[in-house]
């Protein structure tokens, strides 16, 4: 543990996030206003009663970027949780159970791998009845899962051959006992890993939905900020409060998360290390002093 | 619990044979050479003794342990427990355990001594409720000698040393109650100075529980100081057979005096004979060598050795090797 908060690329990937879930839990109580409630003074700069301005039609830009958290990482997290559980599923039964099983698993996984996600994510988004947090979540996670899965199988392959799997055969274990108790456990850094990519990846799908309009216009995202900006043409008008900080945030955040997966990389695989850690670097330092 | 009178016939192999093919083709849908791993080895384990099998790397030693263990199905022949042919089912399990070679590998590095020894316990009826289970667990762990109990069932895995989770690995086999232990060079990767302890512990327990125990090892020495039987394999087929004092002081078979020779052997002051001189190589087990499989590294070899593969020839009582030079009518020929 205290190795994890040694590494410099998780603390701040840590700090960054427990920002941005803060801000999404109680950035609310506040702000206080609401994101979607107009006034009569449109696209004025940040001042003393909006922070960040306002937008065209007078909503308040910072209530949007703290309520616009909630569903923006709202669907990332609940699309990663869909998708990882698909991969984990998909990956760990193909892999252990192998041949024919495997062989359409495969299938399955390469068949979604090969699909170009976006235009996918764009169609599916456009046939749906309602597009609701839920459904969008769902369209990412279903073009966002095979990656993981890929990942799973090959890590189970090399795992089920273990001794303390084939020990566990032995002593009479079920598959599905040996799938979930013996093996999942071991694979749970990979896990992590490619969940919280995903995690990004479905926040930056979200946002690209909500810009191009596809997902529900009428609930407040970091996504739906920028296609409002875009549409009113913030840009040409110079409102540069508008859309920065939605753009700042889904950059911010994609740091975030990226940091700490390298983070974990770098535990999990030392030879990844670019900083040395302090105690090194301080045997180094007295090195060349002496 | 054990049910076996000591001298029963407790677990059998009948002319058991492994190949192992590649899952797949070779390139252009052209089928690799199965490797035969295991060739029509025949073999029965007695209550309350202990079998030794011994052979060098790569001779299908552990494969003929996993067969036994049923980890996989032979490709042909069949395994018999107490005279009645088996399938990979529970019950199976609950009367053969394996103790497998690595005790660095063969525990789970995610879970607790407590895990691995209270999941067979579960598995198999022998414990319900949670107290039973903390009780029989500490019991295990007394068995093997990891005191004070309470500390070793908390640990990891890897809080403990080579020899300690070996120990773990036999109490995990013991949980079970089975009446064949099958050990699969149990100590081999373990500390030279705590093998010994590890074997005593062995042969203890099967003493004390009346197991039928085959314990593979390439360590002939060791199989004679710990076995009552042993099993010479080679190339796959078993080649000699007989009480662990005749095999040691008067081996039929030229790989088996190979074998000694080759044990280091501080009593021995005599020179190197010309027989030691030449070992050669393990053969390919995808185009075994013909005739007799040891023809090609074997000091005495004669022209029949090559062409013709040599038949089960008696020695003495219960020491039986398969080599020409006690085939009488090739010898007369």
């Amino acid at each position: 543990m205290r190795g994890i908060l040694r590494s410099p690329k998780i603390v701040a990937g840590l700090l960054i996030l427990a920002f941005f879930v803060v801000l999404a839990l109680f950035g609310p109580l506040l702000v206080g206003a609401d994101p979607t409630k107009t006034n009569s003074v449109g696209l004025a700069g940040p001042s003393a009663a909006h922070w960040l301005g306002t937008t065209q039609s007078g909503q308040d830009v910072l209530a949007q970027v703290v309520y616009g958290a909630r569903i923006s990482m709202g669907v990332g997290v609940l699309s990663a949780v869909i998708a990882t559980a698909l991969s984990i599923v998909v990956g760990l039964v193909g892999g252990y159970v192998g041949g024919v099983v495997d062989e359409v698993l495969s299938l399955i996984t390469n068949i979604f791998l090969v699909l170009p996600a976006l235009p996918l994510v764009i169609v599916l988004a456009g046939y749906l009845p309602s597009r609701g947090v839920m459904s969008v979540a769902a369209v990412i996670a279903v073009t966002g899962w095979a990656w993981g899965a890929r990942v799973l199988r090959a890590q189970t392959l090399t795992l089920r051959g273990r001794d303390y799997v084939q020990a566990a055969k032995a002593g009479g274990e079920r598959p599905w006992r040996i799938v979930f108790a013996e093996i999942l456990p071991v694979e749970f850094p990979v896990i992590a890993t490619s969940f919280l990519a995903t995690v990004l990846a479905a926040i930056l799908a979200e946002a690209g939905l909500s810009f191009l309009g596809l997902a529900n216009l009428s609930t407040v995202s970091w996504g739906t900020m920028l296609y409002f900006a875009q549409n009113n043409q913030a840009l040409l008008v110079g409102a540069w409060w508008w859309f920065i900080p939605p753009g700042l945030c889904i950059a911010l955040i994609g740091a975030g998360l990226g940091l700490l997966n390298f983070g974990i990389d770098e535990i999990a695989n030392p030879r990844l290390r670019t900083v040395l850690p302090k105690r090194a670097r301080r045997a180094r330092r007295a090195e060349v002093v002496s | 619990m054990s049910q076996s009178v000591p001298g029963d016939e407790v677990l059998t192999a009948e002319h058991v044979t492994k190949h192992f093919t590649a899952s797949r083709g070779g390139r252009f849908g052209r089928r690799r050479p199965p490797v035969r791993a295991v060739e029509d080895v025949s073999l029965s384990l007695t209550a309350g003794r202990i079998t030794a099998m011994v052979g060098e790397s790569g001779c299908g030693k552990s494969t003929v342990a996993r067969l036994l263990a049923q980890i996989y199905p032979p490709t042909s022949g069949r395994i018999l427990l107490h005279g009645r042919p088996v399938g990979r089912s529970r019950d199976y399990r609950r009367q053969v355990q394996m103790v497998f070679q690595d005790p660095f590998a063969s525990l789970n590095p995610f879970h607790k001594v407590h895990y691995h020894l209270a999941r067979p316990l579960k598995l198999h009826g022998h414990a319900r409720t949670a107290a039973e289970v903390d009780e029989q667990v500490a019991e295990l762990l007394e068995r093997v000698s990891l005191t004070p109990v309470d500390q070793f069932m908390h640990k990891l895995p890897h809080e403990l040393s080579g020899g300690q989770r070996q120990r773990v690995a036999i109490a995990r086999a013991l949980a079970v109650r089975p009446v064949a232990l099958i050990a699969d060079e149990p100590v081999s990767m373990l500390d030279v100075s705590i093998r010994l302890g590890v074997l005593r512990l062995l042969e203890q327990l099967a003493r004390e529980e009346n197991l039928a125990l085959l314990y593979i090892t390439h360590d002939i020495a060791s199989a004679r100081y710990f076995a009552d039987d042993i099993l010479v394999m080679y190339a796959g087929q078993l080649i000699e057979q007989g009480s662990s004092e005749k095999v040691t002081d008067d081996p039929a078979h030229p790989y088996t005096r190979l074998l000694l020779s080759a044990a280091p052997d501080p009593d021995r002051v005599e020179e190197h004979s010309d027989e030691t001189t030449d070992h050669g190589e393990p053969p390919s087990l995808i185009s075994p060598p013909s005739g007799c499989r040891f023809h090609p590294r074997c000091p005495v070899a004669m022209p029949t050795c090559s062409t013709t593969v040599p038949t089960r020839a008696q020695v003495a009582d219960a020491h039986w090797t398969n080599c020409h030079l006690y085939d009488q009518a090739s010898v007369d020929a």
